[in-house]
């Protein structure tokens, strides 16, 4: 039997929308007063249940809002769960929107030891890859400019050069397949690819069921944040295929 | 959810990096840009005491020649309360790109606020070391004794801090009303006018029970002047800093996991 690296168990996230937005003190109070503080519950996640061994890549299929970022947020540990719990063994590595926690007046090269602290590497790992996350990221003598200069798409190399300087045991990916240049992005499918053959497990989030097909072993579908199917692959993105051509 | 005082030392031994590298950042950044540099945090206290004390001091004509020490003494700690507080008030919603994507303990991003802040006040205190020089204070063993309003100092910031810095996820308005509160603070901190006055001695004991950082302030002082800590001032301080931090703390626990949904 192989090692579970990722259990989701019954999870279900919930959320309190307030009818009209308050984020004052002011209005707070008024409403308070005046008894119109509504807040109306909105199920993201309702008991979603699936475990993952390692070294699977699970592809996560559904439609706008069908709550697949909760999910991927509540594995990431962004967000807690409502109900349920997450169960992760070993290091996980978000590759989410790439380069979105830079700080823009510092430059590269402390951008690499901030952004690696806040993904909880120690100081004396990152300066040993230090030259190896320079190199991948191809930034050259950038590396010493402030990020706020840089174009999204040498932020994004940078962001994935550090995040996929580990080898993580768990990665989520939310369609970054698409990172930088046409010679870039051939660069990172190749480093993704070669953790693939490491046995890392994947969580990953697309709208392209061709990369899915392509990418995954095993899929799940969400639909307004219940679990209507999990399982293989090839069945799972056949209901799917189904699922859209019925509408 | 269980959490032992072990598992959240655990966390934040591996999250100490990032604490250093947020205070540096947020050091380095500060005088980034600027021609003098980090020689601000020494000229800025020491521009504003020369123009205090020649307001004041032309004002009253007390003609004490340790006037400016006094005055320094507790525009330096007030003026640290006021930025770290601030600053850490708006540590969770500036850092909000980060808190959204990956988990850190969110508590790090206020902490390390008050941190830095707290860094460049030590560094400033060098000026407070020369002015006393200058103006002939003698160092005396009291003199040591700095170091425990410095510490109140330290820990009513981050409690402070820490409450604020979770309310103003809520309520975005707070901030005005926070520097309202922080003038009201300022006035009755007896920086620029001394409360051994008789016009000040009805006032005193209400400044003293109500203001945490008067009593700091007045420890800070009779270290810096050589005499010994006022108990009572010692006391009230004490309750105020580790009452906000438990305030703080808890508060900041219950909430955190809200965070994400407002900001």
């Amino acid at each position: 039997m192989k090692e579970k690296v990722l259990v989701v168990d019954n999870v279900s996230m919930k959320f309190n929308l307030m009818e009209k937005k308050v984020d004052n003190l002011k209005e707070y109070v008024i409403k308070l007063v005046k008894n119109e503080l509504r807040y109306q519950e909105f199920w993201a996640l309702q008991n979603v249940s699936f475990s993952l061994n390692k070294g699977d890549r699970l592809g996560i299929l559904g439609l706008n809002g069908a709550g697949k970022s909760t999910l991927l947020k509540i594995i990431a540990g962004v967000l807690k769960a409502s109900e349920g719990k997450v169960t992760i063994k070993g290091k996980i590595v978000p590759l989410l929107e790439l380069g979105a926690g830079f700080d823009p007046q510092y430059t590269g090269a402390e951008n690499i030891y901030l952004y690696g602290a806040v993904l909880g590497y120690p100081k004396e790992f990152i300066r040993e890859k230090y030259q190896e996350i320079v190199e991948f990221s191809e930034l050259g003598d950038f590396i010493n400019v402030p990020v706020k200069n840089y174009s999204s798409g040498m932020k994004a190399r940078l962001g994935f050069s550090i995040a996929t300087i580990v080898e993580p045991d768990i990665l989520i990916l939310d369609e970054v397949l698409s990172v930088g240049d046409a010679k870039f992005r051939k660069k990172s499918e190749k480093k993704i690819k070669s953790m693939f053959d490491n046995g890392v497990t994947v969580l990953f989030v697309s709208h392209s069921l061709e990369q899915v097909n392509r990418l995954c072993n095993c899929a799940l579908i969400l639909e307004k944040g219940k679990l209507i199917a999990k399982g293989k692959v090839k069945d799972v993105s056949a209901i799917y295929e189904a699922k859209i051509n019925e509408n | 959810m269980e959490v032992s005082l072990k598992t959240v030392w655990k966390n934040f031994s591996k999250y100490q990096f990032l604490l250093v590298e947020l205070v540096k950042k947020d050091i380095k950044l500060k005088y980034r840009r600027s021609y003098l540099g980090i020689l601000w945090t020494l000229l800025e206290p020491l521009l504003t005491t020369a123009v205090l004390t020649f307001v004041f001091d032309g004002l009253y004509h007390r003609g004490d020649r340790t006037f400016p020490v006094y005055i320094l003494t507790g525009r330096l700690l007030y003026s640290f309360f006021s930025n770290a507080t601030k600053a850490a008030m708006k540590a969770i919603r500036s850092n909000s790109a980060m808190i959204k994507k990956v988990y850190v303990p969110k508590y790090i991003y206020p902490f390390s606020t008050v941190l830095s802040n707290y860094v460049t006040f030590l560094i400033s205190l060098i000026i407070l070391a020369g002015a006393m020089l200058v103006f002939r204070v003698p160092f005396t063993i009291y003199t040591l004794q700095a170091v425990v309003p410095l510490l109140m100092a330290l820990i009513l910031s981050i409690g402070c801090g820490l409450i604020l810095s979770t309310l103003a996820v809520f309520f975005r308005d707070l901030e005005y009303l926070w520097s309202v509160v922080l003038m009201l603070v300022m006035y009755t901190c007896a920086i620029f006018y001394d409360v051994s006055d008789k016009k000040f001695a009805d006032k005193e004991p209400f400044m003293k029970l109500f203001n945490p950082l008067y009593d700091i302030i007045v420890n800070f002082r009779n270290a810096i002047f050589g005499t010994p800590l006022n108990e009572q001032a010692l006391i009230i301080s004490a309750i105020y800093s580790f009452g906000t931090l438990l305030i703080g703390i808890l508060l900041f626990y219950k909430k955190q996991d809200d965070f994400i949904l407002n900001i």
